[in-house]
C-alpha cells in the first residue's frame, strides 16, 4: 500500500492553484486543494477540481497523429516533426508570413511560452501570437 | 496540541494497532493531509492550526473513505475534531466505513474556533489534546432569520447567484458519498448555465444534506464565491432537528438517520 498526497499546481490555466494529488498504489485518484497556497487558498475551479481525470484518461494522445488519407494514424516524433516543419515552411513561402499563427498554452512553462513567441517572431515572422483560451 | 498528538500516533503505529494515520503534515511550506506509515515521519505533523486556530483543517475523513474503499481489511487512525468525529459517526451509519477498522485520535477545538464555527460540540467524546471549549448558538443563522421572508429570499437569491459551479462544496465534503449525484443531472437541474438553475441547484445540495452534513464548515471555506453555505445547511439540520429529533453525528451511529427509513410524517 503506498498512498501519498503531491502538492503541485494546476496545469489548467495560467493562475497557477496549488493543489494535492492524492496517489494511490501510483495511480492518481483524486484532487484535493491546498488552503495554504495564497493563490487560491483552498478552492478550485471544476477543471482543477477534476485534474486527476486526464492524467490516466484513456482519450489521451500518447504518441503524435499525423492524418493520412483522410484518417488520424500513428507516427514517430520523427516524422510528425518533418511533416509540421515542412508545412509551415511551405505555407509560408507560398502565402507569407501572416497566413500563419501560433497559440502558446497555459499548460507548460513560461520559458517554453517564451519560445513560441519567439519562434513565430523571429523564425516565422508573424505577430500572429495569441492564447490557448482563445482557440 | 501537536506532541500529545504525536506521541499517541507513534503509540498506534509502533504497536502495529493501526497501518496508517491520515492526519497533516508541513510539506514544502505548506499544511496537507498525509498518511503516516511510520512512527519517524511525525515530527511533522500539525493539527492544522497555522495563523489561526483550524486554518488549515482538510477533509480526512474523505481520504480514509478512499483508502478503506480499497483496503477494507487494514485498520487506519484518523485524526478528528468534534466535527470530523460527528462526520465518522455518520459515515459507519451510512454503511460507508467500517467502525472496528477506525482509530480516531480527537483533539478539542478551542473557544475562539468553537465561536467562529457557531459549533454546538467543539470537541470529540474523547480527546488527547486541548480543552473543552463551551458550545456556539447558530447566530448566522438567527442571523438571517430576522429578515423579513422578503428580504431572506432576495438575500439567498443574491448571495447563489455568484456560484460559478465548481462543485467544491459537494467534493469536500466528508458526508457527499454518492457515486451519482443530482447536481450533475439535467433532468433534475439546468447543468448548462451558469450561475446554475438559482436556487433548485443550492436547495438541491441543501434538501440532500438533511440528516447528513455533520456542520464542519469545509464546504463553505472552498467556495470561492464566499456563499454562506454552512448557514444554509446550519438551518436545514435546525429543521431535521425539530422534525425528527436527530442531528447527524451527536448521537449514537447505530441510529439510522429519519431520512433513511421509512416512518410516521411528521404530525402537521
Ligand atoms: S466545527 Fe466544531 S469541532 Fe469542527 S473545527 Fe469547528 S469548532 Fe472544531
Ligand atoms: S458543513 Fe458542508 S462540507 Fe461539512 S458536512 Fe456540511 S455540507 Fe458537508
Ligand atoms: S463551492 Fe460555491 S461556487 Fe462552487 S458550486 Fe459550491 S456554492 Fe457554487
Amino acid at each position: 500500500m503506498d498512498y501519498r498526497t503531491v502538492l503541485t499546481t494546476c496545469a489548467y490555466c495560467g493562475c497557477g492553484c496549488g493543489l494535492y494529488l492524492e496517489v494511490l498504489d501510483g495511480r492518481v485518484v483524486n484532487t484535493i486543494p491546498c488552503k495554504t497556497t495564497p493563490v487560491n487558498e483552498g478552492k478550485l475551479c471544476v477543471k482543477g477540481w477534476n485534474i486527476h481525470e486526464f492524467i490516466h484518461s484513456p482519450n489521451r494522445l500518447t504518441r503524435p497523429l499525423i492524418r493520412k488519407n483522410g484518417a488520424l494514424t500513428e507516427a514517430s516524433w520523427e516524422e510528425a516533426l518533418d511533416y509540421t516543419a515542412g508545412r509551415l515552411w511551405e505555407i509560408k513561402e507560398k502565402h507569407g508570413s501572416d497566413s500563419l499563427a501560433f497559440l502558446a498554452s497555459a499548460k507548460v512553462t513560461n520559458e517554453e511560452n517564451y519560445l513560441i513567441q519567439k519562434f513565430a517572431r523571429a523564425a516565422v515572422g508573424t505577430n500572429n501570437v495569441d492564447h490557448c483560451a482563445r482557440l | 496540541m501537536n506532541e500529545k498528538v504525536k506521541a499517541k500516533v507513534k503509540e498506534l503505529l509502533a504497536s502495529g494497532r493501526i497501518k496508517g494515520f491520515w492526519g497533516l503534515r508541513t510539506m514544502q511550506g505548506n499544511i496537507g493531509p498525509f498518511l503516516f506509515s511510520s512512527p519517524d515521519d511525525l515530527d511533522e505533523l500539525v493539527v492544522g492550526d497555522r495563523e489561526r486556530p483550524g486554518d488549515t483543517r482538510y477533509p480526512l475523513n474523505k481520504l480514509l473513505v478512499n483508502l478503506a474503499r480499497c483496503y477494507p481489511e487494514e485498520v487506519f487512525g484518523v485524526l478528528v475534531r468534534g466535527c470530523d468525529e460527528r462526520g465518522l459517526k455518520t459515515l459507519y451509519s451510512w454503511n460507508q466505513l467500517n467502525p472496528e477498522k477506525v482509530v480516531p485520535v480527537g483533539i478539542a477545538c478551542p473557544q475562539e474556533l468553537a465561536e467562529a464555527c457557531e459549533c454546538l460540540k467543539p470537541f470529540p467524546d474523547e480527546f488527547v489534546a486541548g480543552e473543552k471549549a463551551e458550545g456556539s448558538e447558530f447566530v448566522s443563522v438567527a442571523n438571517v432569520e430576522s429578515l423579513s421572508l422578503e428580504s431572506r429570499l432576495e438575500h439567498w437569491l443574491d448571495q447563489f447567484a455568484k456560484c460559478i459551479k465548481c462543485y467544491g462544496c459537494r467534493d469536500i465534503c466528508p458526508v457527499c458519498f454518492c457515486k451519482e449525484c443530482t447536481l450533475e443531472k439535467d433532468d433534475f437541474i439546468h447543468t448548462g448555465d451558469l450561475p446554475p438553475e438559482n436556487p433548485i441547484f443550492h436547495l438541491t445540495r441543501a434538501v440532500h444534506m438533511a440528516g447528513r452534513c455533520i456542520d464542519c464548515g469545509l464546504c463553505n471555506e472552498a467556495c470561492p464565491a464566499d456563499i454562506p453555505l454552512r448557514t444554509l445547511y446550519k438551518k436545514v439540520a435546525d429543521i431535521i432537528d425539530e422534525e425528527f429529533h436527530y442531528r447527524p453525528g451527536y448521537g449514537d451511529p447505530k441510529e439510522k438517520s429519519p431520512l433513511n427509513i421509512l416512518g410516521e410524517a411528521p404530525k402537521h
